[in-house]
Order: structure tokens, then sequence, then C-alpha cells
């Protein structure tokens, strides 16, 4: 299927990156007295880098049960306001099997790469990219607990920005054809390094950091500069 | 109290599904508002600038390998080039620039 393979190879390189990303997961995994299995398991069963993170930062700290879910909620509750989004990409006929399977690797980049696509959403370009998504997530993180620290720095460090490449490869292009937007990722580019870099908001996490600024942002916008009816059933 | 990490793993596992499996399981029909159109319309692009900058800068050994990245990303993906295109000449960007830096 022509939607399958466009999948896989736009998940490609998010696949190298999450092996990445995920390998250090690993190492924050086993330090939160996890086995390779169990790290294994957390991350096939969560698919979310800060969600996960914060999650083995707690354990490692001895939380309780209830406190983990609190703090995997808030660490991933972008992915709510992404479904959301998501959720008018599907065509109203999309069946309850394939929300529930595309609901289960909403992932910043496979939402980034699924919502770029024009018209609705072809469920199986989606899963094309978990194809290979998933297992580069899931074997980094259990090669990172087995493995540790092989992996030198500068190659981490390299590879750590091919996810960003990629996140300005879906935002910049309809920037340059749309000044909206391209006025709004000037704007949250702005306001992201004010909160990451102000004394003020030090103790709150990225992940709700990222939440306040994309509801502020994009309400603004939309109360501001409301999208016209012929561009709205198009997404990105 | 001692605790099962078996038991963690099915906290984070249930909580991440339910958030993402929710509102597309729950919101079947088109939104017709046209307000919240338009905010899940800019979702995306405010929320993935957010995440991008400054983490790019801050996810390299040096600020300017980070820096030297994201301008060679904006530069080539408003050129129009694709997702693998952008995110392999960013590698390749910090590659060389922490070679000569770090």
């Amino acid at each position: 299927m022509r939607c399958y393979r466009a999948g896989m190879r736009d998940g490609l390189p998010i696949a190298l990156g999450y092996f990445a990303v995920a390998f250090a997961l690993g190492i924050a995994a086993k330090n939160a007295g996890f086995s390779a299995l169990q790290a294994l398991v957390a991350s096939l069963t969560n698919n979310a880098s800060a969600g996960e993170y914060a999650a083995f930062s707690l354990i490692a700290a001895g939380a309780g049960y209830l406190e983990v879910a609190v703090m995997t909620l808030v660490a991933n509750a972008r992915y709510l306001l992404m479904s959301c989004s998501l959720s008018q990409k599907l065509s109203p006929e999309t069946p309850l099997r394939h929300r529930l399977i595309i609901g289960y690797d909403v992932t910043d980049e496979i939402f980034g790469i699924s919502i770029a696509r024009i018209g609705y959403l072809n469920p199986w370009y989606t899963y094309g990219a978990m194809t290979v998504c998933i297992p580069g997530w899931g074997s980094g993180t259990f090669l990172g607990v087995l493995m540790g620290n092989i992996l030198p720095l500068r190659a981490v460090s390299a590879l750590s920005v091919g996810l960003y490449g990629m996140f300005l490869a879906i935002i910049i292009p309809p920037a340059r054809k749309n000044r909206v937007i391209l006025a709004l990722v000037a704007i949250s580019f702005a306001a992201s390094y004010a909160a990451s870099r102000l004394a003020v908001f030090a103790g709150i996490s990225s992940g709700v950091k990222t939440i306040v600024l994309t509801v502020v942002i994009a309400l603004a916008a939309a109360v501001l500069f409301p999208v016209k009816e012929e561009g709205e059933g198009h997404g990105a | 109290m001692e605790h099962n990490i078996w038991l963690y793993i099915l906290v984070m596992a249930g909580v991440s599904y339910l958030i993402r499996v929710a509102p597309l399981v729950l919101i079947r029909r088109e939104i017709t508002n046209r307000t919240i159109r338009s905010f899940l319309y800019y979702v995306p692009y405010v929320t993935l600038a957010v995440m991008t900058f400054p983490a790019i800068v801050d996810a390299t050994q040096s600020t300017w390998s980070g820096l030297a990245a994201l301008v060679a990303g904006i530069a080539l993906a408003w050129l129009g080039c694709g997702l693998f295109p952008v995110a392999v000449l960013c590698c390749l960007v910090v590659l060389a620039a922490e070679f000569l830096l770090v």
C-alpha cells in the first residue's frame, strides 16, 4: 500500500532519532531499578520520552503509584491536545479500531508527520510510521539499559537534533506560505525561550510549559485570526 | 511500602493510552465551531515550535552547534526539502560543528 510505505519512509528518520533518545532513556530506567525487559515493556506501552523520563525519575526516588500516575498525566497532557487536533484529521467514517490503534502511538513526531498529510489522514500512513518507530524506540530503551554509555557522546549529540530538524521541516514550509503561521512560529520560539530561561518559571516542568504556551498562543491566534472556511479541512 | 515495577508500568501505560485515545474515540464528528477549529489548526505549529526552540540548542554538546543546526534546518525547510533531508542535514551540521568546537 502506498500510504503505508510513505509512512515507513517518513518514519525512518524518526526511528533513528528515537533509538538515540530511547538509549538515554534506558540509562534512566536502569537507575530506577528496571531490568532491560521491564524498560522495554515500559517503552512499548508508553511511547513517551518526557513522560517515561519523569516517571522513571519519580520511581527512582521511591514515589507511590498515584504520584507516578499524576506525573505521567501531566508530562503527557500535550498528547491530549494533539489527539483532539488529530481527531479532526480523521474522516468521520474512520472505524473505532483504527482510532484505538492510532491512539496507541500519538507521539510528538508521529503526530507531526500525520498532521502534515494533505486531506484526511489515511490510518495506514500512521501505521507505516509506527512499524519502524516502535522497534526503534523499544530496542533503544532495551540496549540503553544493557549497554549504558557505549555510544560516543558526539554521536548522541548529533542524533538528538534529528528530531528537531523534522519538526522544522513540518512547521517551516506552511509558515512560508501563511504569515499568521510564520508569526506564530516566531512568537512560539520567543515565548518558549523566555519560559526556559527566566528564573520565575524554573520550577515548572517542560511538559507543563509546553501545554500552557500551546493553549495560550494557539487560542489567541484562533480568536484574532480565525481560519477561513476553504482552508479548514486540510489541516497543515 | 514495597513497590512492584510491573505495577508502575501498568499505571504509566494506562494513563498514557487513555489520554491519547479518548479524544480520538470521543470526538467522532467534525467540529463546526470556528474558534475551536482554528485553535486545533494552529496547535501543531505552536506546539512543535515551542518544543523545538530552545530545546535544539540544549540537546547538543555545544550551544553553537545546536544553533547552527537550527539555522540550517530552517533554511533547508524554507527551500522545501522533506523531513529526511532536513533531519539528516541538522545531524551532519552538529557533527561537523562539534568536530571543530568540542
